[in-house]
């Protein structure tokens, strides 16, 4: 089981060599979107470089649960329900939603993710694959 | 317009790699309006090729039923500028499969020098996206793939040879075999 620090080190690694950036800007706190730049066809690659690193399998929909965020029951006005942020709040319990409750709009979703959300729900996925 | 930046498959191990060759000629009109007085092969075209390489390569990997496509070239370097003359090797291994896509590792090599290298990410495109249409006339790209030779040389990973999906050859069929003249110029070193 690789230890919190290997996993951030993996993690990192693997933004670096997808987005580009340098490894002192892959901070526990960079947001992927915001502070590293990341686009849609990104994740895909950055998918792929985990699954590579830590030998693990990443459904789709599973880090980044669009099937939610497109669900008409539960998103109404371009914000997401209660009944959706519960939803989205099982379906990732590797990451902080609190700030994105205050004004769960839909849009803003993307900003979310964190590198530190991610070695979460990497060192989760990791467990349950030992 | 006949965007062809590889000009036959040498090699086609399904799911692992493939190498193809792409011979650079001063006859080529893009080789003069790169640099004024100084023909080399734009590099911009040297990734096509090397892409062309690995798409098929992944694309063969489902029979050829997805649609594949270029999605990021996430690095590539460039060595040397490749000059009229050259036939460049290309390449490609793929390093991850998955439902979305592919992981690709791509060479250009000049005899033994490396030429280029660079990673690239193919993405299937969504079910939804565009649904039902199909990025080429299937009697198109067979033809296109026999010209290439992909089912003279490719080969599954115990060696057998990869055949013709039987979606791909009845549009072959129904088409009433447009791509004669592809195994007419496949059959040439075979028939006196």
């Amino acid at each position: 089981m690789p230890s919190s620090d290997e996993v951030f080190s993996k993690v990192q690694e693997a933004l670096v060599e997808a987005l580009g950036v340098d490894e002192d800007e892959v901070t526990p706190e960079a947001t992927l979107v915001g502070d590293l730049g990341a686009e849609s066809i990104d994740f895909l690659d950055i998918v792929f470089r985990l699954e590579k690193a830590f030998n693990i399998k990443i459904p789709r929909d599973e880090l980044f649960p669009e099937d939610i965020l497109t669900n008409t029951e539960y998103v109404k006005d371009g914000k997401v329900t209660e009944a959706g942020v519960a939803k989205l709040k099982e379906r990732m319990p590797f990451a902080d939603l609190s700030s994105f409750e205050e004004n769960p709009a839909v849009q803003d979703f993307g900003q979310l993710l964190t590198v530190q959300d991610m070695c979460r729900y990497v060192e989760g996925k990791v467990q349950t694959a030992g | 317009m006949r965007w062809f930046w590889i000009d036959r498959f040498t090699e086609l191990v399904s799911g692992v790699r493939a190498t193809s060759v792409k011979n650079v000629s001063l006859a080529e009109d893009h080789l003069h309006d790169h640099f004024k007085g100084c023909p080399i092969m734009p590099n911009s075209l040297i990734v096509e090729g090397m892409a062309q390489t690995g798409g098929i390569l992944v694309n063969e990997w489902s029979d050829f039923r997805e649609r594949v496509v270029l999605a990021k070239l996430a690095r590539s370097r460039f060595h040397f500028p490749a000059a009229p003359g050259d036939t460049l090797t290309y390449r490609s291994e793929i390093i991850q499969l998955g439902q979305d896509g592919a992981m690709v590792s791509a060479t250009s090599h000049v005899g033994e020098r490396l030429q280029a290298d660079a990673d690239m990410f193919f993405a299937h495109l969504d079910v939804d996206h565009r649904a039902g249409e199909s990025l080429f006339e299937p009697e198109d790209f067979l033809n296109w793939l026999k010209i290439l030779k992909v089912f003279e040389v490719g080969r599954k990973e115990d060696g057998s040879p990869i055949k013709i999906p039987p979606h791909l050859a009845s549009s072959e069929t129904a088409a009433g075999g447009n791509a004669k003249g592809a195994e007419f110029a496949a059959n040439r070193g075979s028939k006196p």
